[in-house]
């Protein structure tokens, strides 16, 4: 295992380690779960993270040969379809600003799928302005410094939940500050008896989504993520690589929901108007237009030219699912008056693809909300990558309890 | 990255700008900022001398911008449509009255599908400015029918007489050789001297005087015929997809340096007692136009690469870029005169040059419209049965 010194580390160096990894443990032999442990001690969960920690320390590039070959030998996946938040959030927050000991407690059982994680972000009265947020975090009067943080309050938007053993948690540790200076970060137990999930149905019938309420839930200190006062940096840090998970997807031409729309195109000519021709030629323009931007970015990040572009990839994403699935259902006319189904289900996520028009359509009004709305992408936008000024303010040099509400 | 999406973008080609290009575009650059600053451009258009053919002269002689797709056999520079899309961002951020887009894109694309080694290496040299006598706003496709007849070769001389007009064609003023489709048997494509006393080329007042087009008519003016038939046809064509995927590049460089001066001038303008550009109303304006950019640059880039591989996709990708970078173009120079509240309505205020630029520019080569309606066919979108539109 150990790498050798100064030599560079090729695809083809890895698919050797997997293969002689392979041969010491024989994936139709092994339970799968000692299987994925055995894969992530021995560094080839996630190349691109460090020695110890199930990784190399290598390029993330390399990542995709290592994943081929333990397909092709039929090992078992860690299911990342299951665990999007501790994969895409979670694991980079806790690489960044955890301790070395919360590295080595949470990132394991998270890469192998055996703790889902969830994010507690959002509350009712916290939405896009997220610094406003009112669940509070309290030292246990008792054990005071150094002993457990007692938390109550409310979240909402919290889509696996119910299937998370741990959370990414935001709170209010000291109200008597601005706002964005009295937030503390942690991961909070979810197995906590102060922890209530509820399924929160949304416009398309189902409920992906979770209100969770916390009541006097207790979180000791060793799960504090970074310093008291410092969590709206370690939230902002988690927050960036939600934008890069949502809107960074790359398919083939057609492969969004634009191909969906074609598809629907071509096998009813008798449902073709020249003003829905327009509209489709349009979208159809634009949605491989915007394929083609999202492959530019991937070949900016692979050059070592990360841009700010990527911010554009989102809104664009969700406005054109939004004009794409209008356009669909206004093509197929009185089959988009009916809809597939109405009752109350728990999908594990948004599927687009095996639903009817009526759900995509209400669907991807969601899209242009959730993870930062697209106004406060332009906000983003404007004043982080074209410098213009911030709004003037009354909120962020006032303490947080004397702020109207 | 899965393996799929490593596929799907080495597919693409590559989108970004590579240290040569990086370099020729700083060169271009420089010396646009030296000789071509805004408020000369504006001062020339209410000159005779509309285009600046000092300028051009460095342009593509000095820095060899005339030779780019040449090939180094023929005296050229033997680049791609990657270096003349940089050339053309370039021109169009400094709105530069120059023909580099009529001379040393179009009528050398025609030029090259043509074959015509002699012209071609006088085009190199930067000393021979050549335009197609198509109208600016012909495309995509082969262009209109002809407007020029063939008359009878007179005994004892070698060229063919061409009579008819051409209305609105760009970078024709400053042209020495005019590239004319003409009518007749065979059709074909013939080189005119410009100064030939049967030529005649009428400046038209035009809604872009940056660009100006002119009406060319020809009275028995002596043709030598370059290409005829099939093969007239399709460096007529090969012409107008060149100039369209170079003209959105133009656009795209346009488009941003609007942007550029609009959030400058946000930054700096106050009223009710702070910057405008912290009102979100306006703030929301300027990023969506920014957002356009990184999307209509992805298509230019990509129709540069086609155009430069010689990929199959080419057509659509042109047909992608001019409609995206058309676009933005006009609306990035429109969102400009309104942000920029009064000043951008005055004669004595940039906006108005990239206005012009752009909607002129929309309508070369063929409006964003016509280039969406052509995936029709190039992304088998029919339209509906028995339709005009399909």
């Amino acid at each position: 295992m150990s790498e050798r010194a100064g030599a560079v580390v090729t695809a083809d160096d890895l698919r050797g380690e997997v293969r002689e990894f392979l041969a010491g443990h024989d994936p139709a032999a092994m339970d799968r779960l000692d299987f994925l442990r055995a894969r992530f001690d021995a560094g080839l969960a996630w190349v691109h993270y460090p020695v110890g920690l199930g990784g190399r320390g290598l390029s993330r590039d390399l990542q995709p040969a290592v994943d081929a070959e333990f397909a092709a030998a039929g090992a078992p996946t860690n299911r990342p379809e299951r665990n999007g938040i501790g994969l895409g959030m979670a694991a980079p927050t806790i690489l960044a600003f955890g301790t070395a000991e919360q590295q080595h407690r949470w990132l394991r059982p998270l890469w192998t799928g055996e703790e889902i994680w969830c994010q507690l972000f959002s509350e009712p009265g916290a939405g896009s302005d997220l610094a406003g947020l009112a669940t509070r975090a309290v030292r246990d009067p008792v054990t005071g410094d150094g002993g457990p943080w007692v938390v109550t309050g409310q979240k909402v938007w919290t889509s696996s939940a119910h299937l998370a053993r741990r959370a990414l948690l935001v709170a209010r540790t000291d109200p008597d500050v601005p706002k964005h200076q009295g937030l503390t970060y942690f991961a909070c137990d979810m197995t906590d008896p102060g922890v209530e999930v509820r399924p929160l149905r949304q416009i398309t019938g189902e409920a992906e989504f979770n209100e969770v309420f916390l009541t006097d839930v207790v979180i000791p200190d060793a799960d504090r993520i970074g310093a008291a006062g410092e969590g709206w940096k370690v939230a902002t840090g988690t927050l960036m690589n939600e934008r890069v998970a949502i809107g960074g997807g790359a398919a083939p031409r057609e492969g969004g929901m634009i191909g969906s729309a074609a598809q629907a195109w071509r096998e009813h000519p008798g449902l073709r108007t020249p003003g829905l021709h327009d509209r489709l030629l349009r979208l159809w323009a634009e949605a491989e237009v915007a394929r083609l931007a999202g492959i530019r970015l991937r070949q900016q990040l692979a050059a070592g030219q990360p841009g700010p572009e990527g911010s554009a990839a989102k809104l664009v994403f969700a406005r054109l699912n939004q004009e794409i699935s209008e356009f669909e259902t206004e093509l197929l006319g009185p089959e988009a008056l009916r809809y597939d189904d109405w009752s109350m289900r728990r999908p594990e996520g948004a599927n687009f693809y095996g639903r009817g028009a009526g759900y995509r359509y209400l669907r991807a009004r969601g899209n242009s909300i959730e993870g930062g709305t697209s106004e406060i992408l332009r906000n983003i936008i404007a004043e982080r990558v074209l410098g213009l000024p911030a709004e003037a303010r009354v909120d962020t040099r006032v303490a947080w309890k004397d702020l109207p509400r | 990255m899965s393996q799929a999406t490593q596929e799907n973008t080495a597919q693409a080609g590559d989108l970004l700008y590579g240290e040569a290009e990086t370099e020729l575009r700083d060169a271009v650059r420089s010396l646009l900022e030296d000789r071509c600053g805004w408020r000369e451009v504006l001062a020339r258009t209410e000159t005779a001398q509309t285009y600046d053919t000092g300028l051009w002269r460095a342009l593509a002689a000095d820095l060899g911008c005339a030779g780019l797709l040449i090939p180094e056999a023929a005296g050229g520079a033997g680049a791609s449509y990657r270096e003349a899309a940089v050339v053309a961002e370039e021109t169009g951020r400094a709105v530069a009255p120059v023909p580099f887009l009529g001379s040393a894109v179009v009528a050398t694309a025609a030029l090259l599908a043509a074959g015509d080694d002699e012209l071609l290496t006088a085009l190199a040299a930067g000393t021979t400015t050549a335009a197609l006598a198509i109208p600016f706003a012909a495309g995509p496709g082969a262009g209109p029918p002809p407007t020029v007849r063939i008359g009878a070769q007179r005994p004892g001389e070698s060229g063919y007489p061409l009579t008819g007009t051409v209305a609105g064609v760009a970078d024709a003023l400053p042209a020495d050789v005019l590239l004319v489709p003409a009518d007749g048997v065979p059709y074909g494509l013939y080189a005119v001297p410009a100064r030939d006393p049967g030529v005649a080329l009428a400046p038209v007042v035009s809604l872009d005087m940056t660009r100006q087009l002119a009406d060319v008519t020809l009275n028995g003016a002596p043709g030598r015929r370059i290409a005829s038939g099939e093969a007239a046809q399709q460096a007529a064509a090969a012409a107008l997809t060149a100039g369209a995927a170079v003209l959105a590049a133009e656009q795209l460089g346009a488009a941003e340096r609007i942007l550029e001066i609009t959030v400058a001038y946000l930054k700096e303008r106050r009223q009710f007692g702070r910057p405008v550009g912290s009102f979100q109303a306006l703030k929301h304006r300027v990023a969506d136009v920014w957002v356009g950019v990184t999307q209509a640059r992805a298509a230019a880039r990509y129709a540069a690469a086609c155009l430069a591989a010689g990929r199959p996709d080419a057509p659509l990708a042109v047909a992608l870029a001019k409609a995206a970078c058309s676009d933005i173009a006009v609306r990035a120079a429109q969102e400009a005169v309104q942000l920029h509240g009064g000043i951008g309505f005055t004669w004595e205020h940039p906006c108005h040059l990239y206005l012009k630029r752009a909607k002129s520019a929309s309508i070369g080569f063929g409006t964003a419209d016509r280039h969406r309606a052509s995936l029709a066919v190039l992304a088998d979108l029919p339209g509906p049965p028995g339709g005009a539109a399909g």
